[in-house]
Order: C-alpha cells, then structure tokens, then sequence
C-alpha cells in the first residue's frame, strides 16, 4: 500500500477522485440546504417529500437529470455544444487541488497556488460562452456575450484584491498564507482596514464570477430564460449548474483560505474552522442571493472598471507602502 | 405638436453600440422636450438591417412577457433599437361571445378578461347594462361593490409588486422572495373573497342591479384585521425593495412623458405616474365614490419608479378606503332585481351607452350597443387598459437595454387576458 502511494501517479488519481467525491457531495448537501434556506427566507418549507425534511430531494434531482432525454437543436455547434458542460465542471473543480483543508492535508501544494485558483476560476468564463455560442440561440447568444463582459470586468479587480495576501505574506503559495495567517495575524485584519476592503472587493467580485445575484447578468432568467443554458437537457443541464455550486463552494473555501485564516482557529480541530468559514461565507451568499435584485450588465462594468479597479490598485499601493514601512 | 423627429432621441442613441452609459446621461437631458415622436421607432436608416441589429422574438413563451405578449426587439448589443409589439395570442372572441349571451350570462365571461382583478370587470359591465336598464342599485350593494373594488386594486397591485420584483430580481433571487410575500398577503384577500362568494378567482358575485353575496357574520372584522396586516407588511417590502439595485435599475428607465401617454390613452396608474392628475374615482364618481374622499396617488417622473410609487400609495389609499367603507355599510337588500329565475330576464332593445371604471389598471370601459332581440347586447366593446399600455411600448423600450426592457414592461402591468379579449 504504502509503495502504491509512492507512485505519484496513482497517488494523484487517488487524491483526485477522493476530491470530486467530496466536493459533488458537499455540492448535493450544499444545494439541498440552499433550497431550505430559500424556503425560510421566502417563508415556505423547501423540500420536504423525499426522504427525511427532503434530505434525498439532490439525489432525486440528479436521478431525474440523468434519466431525461438529452436534446441537441439541430442548428448548434454539437461538438462545442457537447464539450461545454464537462468543461465548466473540470474547471471549477480544478481549482480544488491547492486548497489546504488542514494543514499538510492538501492534493498538491503548489508554488503559485494563488494564481493557479484563478486562473482556474478565470477560466470558467469559456465554457460559459462556448455554450452560449453553439446553441444557435439568441438568449444563449446574448447570455455568452454578457459573461464575456462580465468576466473582462470583474477579473481585475478580484485578481487585485487576491494580491494583498499575497503581498503581505510574500508568497504565491496558499500553505504559506494559512501559517502566515496562523502565526500573524488574520488577513482580513491585516494591514489593518485595507484587509478588510480588499476582502468585501474579493467576495463582491467572487459572486460576479459565480454568477450569483446581484451579478447573475449571464444567466438573467427573467430576460434571457436560462442564458446559456436555455437550450440544454438532462444532464448537461445538470452539470452547468453543479459547477456553479462547486464554483461558489471552492470561492468561499479559497477566500477564507486568503483572508480568514484557513484552517487556523481555537478550541476546534483545524477541519472544523475551514468548514465553518466555507460554510459561513455560502451562507451570507444565499443570503444575499435571496434577498437582492439583480443589476444590469452595464452598471456592473461600471462599477468594476470605475470603482473597484481604483480602488483595489489603491489598497494594493497601500499594502506594499504598510509593508515597507510598517512591517 | 412636433411632427418633426428631434434631434434628441437620435442623439441619445447616437452614442453608437459601445455607450451605454452615455445614452442614458443624454436621454436625461433630452427627454423634457421631447413632446410626441410620430414615429416611435428609433433611426433604422443608421443599421444595415442583417448586419448590425439582432432581431429577437421577444415571447409569446417567455418568462417576463406577463402571459403572452410577444415583441420583437430589433438590438443594438444589448440596447434596443426598434421594438414592435405583438398581441392577440390569448384572443378568445370574448366580445362575440357577449353578443350570442343574455345579459345575466355575461358576467362570469367577464371574470376572466382582467383575471388579476376580476370584480372590476363585473363591475364594469353590470354598471352599464344597469345603466341602459335604469335600474338604481341599492346603497348596501353600492358599498359593497365600492369595498370590493378597492380590496380588489389592493390585491392587484400586490401581485403587479411580486411580478415586477421578480422581472428586476430574477425567479432564483431577491425577487422571488418579494412575489412570495406579496402572494402571501394577496391569498389573504383571496380568502376574504371566498368567505363572501365561495369562489377565490372568478367569483361572478355582481349581478344586474347588485350583488348576489352578502356580507356573513364577522367578514368586516376579518376585513380590518387583514388590512391591518397588509399594510404593517407592506413597510417591509419597501425595506426590501428600495435599496440602491432596485433604484438604479427603475428610476430614469422607461421615461414616458404627460403628451405622449394622453396620446396613446393611457390612464391609471400610469398616466398618473407621468403627472396627469387624473383618478375616475374622483373624476367621474360612481357607486359612492363620490362620498368619498380619494386622494389620488401622483407622479411626475414618468418613469418605472414612479409607476412603483403611484401604486404603492394606491395600495395604501385603498386600504385605508376598504377599511373606512367595511365599517359603514348600511342595512338593506343588496339587490335591485328579483333573484334570476330566467337568464332572458333582463331585455333592452334600444339605446347605447359608454360606462368607465377606474380598475387597477386604468380606465375599463364597457361600451353596449342593445337592439337585436333584446336579451342579449347587439354589440358590445371593452376598453381594456392594458391594451393601451401595451401601445406605449414601441415608444418606451427602444434606447433601453434588453434588462430595462424587461423592467419597462413589468412596470405596465399587462394582463393579456383583458389585452386581448
């Protein structure tokens, strides 16, 4: 046993399939509990048919995904139209790789963790509009073109913020910021308030990214059906909503990872604090999501390029001056 | 009147494809004079039809078309350039139908014309077909259809509040979340509705020469105690709702102005919203309305904010109407007429007349021609007002970005079922 998990190949294969488990199975309870939680919000009961207050009502779903008929228009790009879905989920759970669960307990540690999470995340722009694009429909079409906007909008300012741990602590790697954060100081305290904003322009921007209101401009359903997933069926359908759900999940883990301190915490087991912060941080996205209307595509561009571009440079600027002279 | 296209609507799409941002500081600017365009669609001479603009089918089978309202919308990117307005998918010959039914069988056809505020449709039609019969109706009805209309304009704009909500908000976000309190609070009215008539929707409860229901024992009780409840909740709506999003996404969108609504005929709240101070209500009173004192709801900004104000206010006068009114209806017989034993009752051969009501939407009128054999209207037309509203799309959408438009048409409030008969 031990001379197989030497192999680093069958060690990553391991790692790996250890983790889309977890994850697609945190996405199943994730989404259950995002239903009853609107349920409460809205003033009614959620799911509550299958299995106990409706704890197997994702497993039922996913049942139903899987069984339906799977329709392609004749007029979309099949090959484009096919590899989307798959797509959008590869790299939304690809960015799970580098995230440190406890410490040492991660599937690689990567030098330029940072980068690789967003890039990654960057990324899932791509398969959003490949769908838009190849199913030959307007609302799809449209819904491609305003996740293009949106993604060339919202990625400097979140990639900025993302920097300030990474000047403070002086490393790309996501293990380095969690002891840093374990040893210092929290970086949403430090440098002291610039943390703090540039944490609140990272999470703004991280619901911009995962497509959630106020930022759900792509998907819109109240003018553009289901944007770039009008046109699919089945589980398709299925997959570009669980990789939204893993999205917003591995967005919550990587900024409590950067700016809450990971893992690090007292009293609880290190695997407690990560799960509370992931979970904490899904929840005040539910909220959110539950309560706010949606902006516009353009008052979204202005607010990243007008406001937030500025200002995160600025906090980055001050960032480098704190560390230089403050320590 | 200005015939002439002026120079500021072209300048406010002048901007080109790219600003956004611009066309809406200039619409701003330019908007106050513009006083009517003769025609409403923007400079298509500009777009090489297939080339710049893309051409999107806008409904019948969409989520925010309020049923099955179809325009296609000729875009600009995202900024609508040309929109022409479809109706007539939801036509069921309901004025035909009229004219092979008796008088007492029309009613409950009515019912399911405005299917959001059915007793203003029943009222609309009895009022006239009173009218040509000369038949006074006693005064416990006349308040009980005054308190049922302004119950009826309270649950109506609820559900308009939760529709509207849900077009800014998307039906997976904070706009479901509004629609759902607002439905709440409207099956609260709705229950009312059946204590008194057994039916929850389409409850045919006006008759010719007055009502068929009585009040039963304790309604007026239930009547303030769910008012109460409305109007304390309807402070948490406006906490929900009037946060910097929902601001920036009504006010300044979908400006349209005092001329050119009197032109298209628009009244209600939307007329009102653009500043034409004018309520039926107060205007031309009918039932008791004129013992009442209605304080019209009025804004000038013409714009979807103010739309969202005017019915606000409205929500709350009629309120406040219902609830003085439960408490003063008088004693006596709530009918006129003998109870219907035969639906050729009720016979006109001559005479037309033309009667308006102030229903949530805006001025409904029932125009009935009698003559024939007498039993039934020779003809007989309905002034919905959503048709109307309708009408001001070609003039509100373009300029507008695809998201707005949607905005613009939820702040109309169409029902397609008095749209299109």
């Amino acid at each position: 046993m031990a001379d197989l998990l030497a192999n680093p190949w069958l060690r990553g294969l391991l790692q790996g399939a250890l983790l889309i488990t977890v994850m697609m199975t945190a996405v199943a309870w994730i989404s259950w509990f995002e239903r009853k939680f609107a349920g409460r919000v809205q003033s009614r009961l959620g799911p509550t048919m299958v299995g106990p207050s409706g704890l197997l009502q994702p497993l039922a779903d996913a049942l139903k995904m899987f069984q339906k008929q799977e329709l392609i228009p004749s007029a979309a790009d099949s090959l484009l139209f096919r590899l989307a879905p798959p797509l959008a989920l590869f790299l939304a759970l690809g960015g799970a790789a580098v995230l440190p669960i406890t410490q040492g307990m991660l599937a690689s540690d990567l030098d330029v963790g940072v980068l690789y999470v967003l890039a990654f995340s960057g990324l899932l722009a791509f398969p959003i509009w490949m769908a838009g694009w190849s199913s030959s429909n307007k609302y799809a079409l449209l819904g491609g073109m305003r996740m293009v906007a949106q993604g060339i909008s919202y990625e400097i300012p979140m990639v900025l913020a993302a920097l300030v741990p990474v000047v403070v602590t002086g490393s790309l790697s996501l293990s380095d910021i969690v002891t840093y954060q374990a040893t210092h100081h929290w970086l949403v305290l430090w440098p002291p308030g610039l943390g703090l904003i540039a944490f609140i322009i990272f999470f703004t921007m991280a619901l911009a990214e995962g497509n959630r209101i106020p930022f759900d401009i792509p998907e819109a359903e109240s003018e553009l059906v289901a944007g770039p997933a009008t046109e699919y069926t089945a589980i398709r359908f299925g997959l570009i909503a669980s990789a939204e759900y893993v999205h917003s999940l591995i967005t919550c883990a990587f900024a409590s990872t950067l700016f809450l301190g990971g893992w690090d915490g007292p009293f609880l087991p290190p695997l407690c604090w990560i799960l509370i912060k992931t979970v904490g941080l899904f929840v005040l996205i539910t909220w959110l999501r539950w309560s706010l209307l949606r902006v516009r595509s353009d008052q979204l561009m202005a607010l990243c390029w007008k406001y937030l571009v500025p200002l995160s440079l600025g906090i980055l600027l001050l960032t480098g001056a704190f560390i230089q002279w403050v320590g | 009147m200005a015939l002439s296209t002026e120079p500021g609507l072209s300048a406010a799409i002048g901007g080109g494809s790219g600003s956004v941002s611009k066309s809406r500081d200039g619409q701003a600017a330019s908007m106050p004079t513009r006083a009517f365009v003769p025609d409403p669609y923007l400079d298509l001479a500009r777009y090489q039809a297939d080339a710049d603009l893309l051409t999107l089918s806008f409904g019948p089978q969409h989520p925010s078309t309020h049923g099955v309202f179809r325009a296609v919308l000729y875009l600009d990117g995202e900024i609508v350039v040309k929109a022409v307005p479809y109706v007539g998918y939801l036509h069921r010959g309901v004025e035909k139908l009229c004219e092979k039914l008796s008088y007492s069988n029309v009613t409950p056809i009515l019912d399911k014309n405005d299917y959001v505020s059915p007793m203003c449709n029943e009222q609309a039609a009895n009022l006239a077909f009173e009218k040509l019969l000369g038949i006074e109706v006693p005064l416990r009805a006349k308040f009980l259809r005054t308190l049922l209309a302004e119950m009826q304009r309270v649950a109506s704009h609820l559900l308009w509040l939760g529709t509207f909500a849900i077009d800014l908000g998307g039906a997976l976000g904070g706009g479901t979340s509004v629609f759902m309190y607002c439905f709440r609070e409207r099956e609260l009215i709705l229950d009312l509705f059946e204590e008194l008539t057994g039916c929850r929707f389409h409850y045919n409860t006006h008759c010719i020469g007055g009502n068929r229901h009585d009040i039963p024992a304790g309604w007026p009780k239930l009547v303030h105690e769910t008012l109460g409840t409305i109007d304390a909740r309807l402070d948490d709506y406006l906490g929900m709702l009037e946060h910097p999003i929902f601001v920036d996404r009504t006010r300044g969108i979908g400006t349209l102005d005092a001329e050119l609504a009197l032109e298209l005929g628009l009244a209600g709240p939307l007329a009102r919203a653009s500043g034409i101070d004018h309520d039926l209500r107060r205007d031309a009173p009918y039932h008791i309305y004129d013992q009442l004192d209605v304080r019209v709801a009025c804004e000038s900004g013409g714009d979807c904010w103010s739309r969202y104000k005017v019915r606000l206010d409205e929500m709350r006068e009629s309120i406040r109407l219902a609830r003085l009114l439960v408490d003063n209806v008088p004693a006596g017989p709530i009918s006129a007429s003998k109870p219907l034993t035969n639906v050729t009752q009720f016979k006109i051969t001559t005479g037309q007349t033309y009667v308006a009501i102030e229903s949530p939407r805006g001025e409904l009128g029932t125009w009935v021609i009698a003559g024939g054999k007498g039993t039934s209207p020779l003809r007989m037309k309905i002034r919905p007002p959503s048709l109307h509203a309708l009408a001001a799309v070609p003039y509100l959408f373009p300029r507008y970005t695809l998201s707005d438009a949607v905005a613009i048409l939820g702040s109309l409030d169409p029902i397609m079922g008095e749209a299109d008969r």
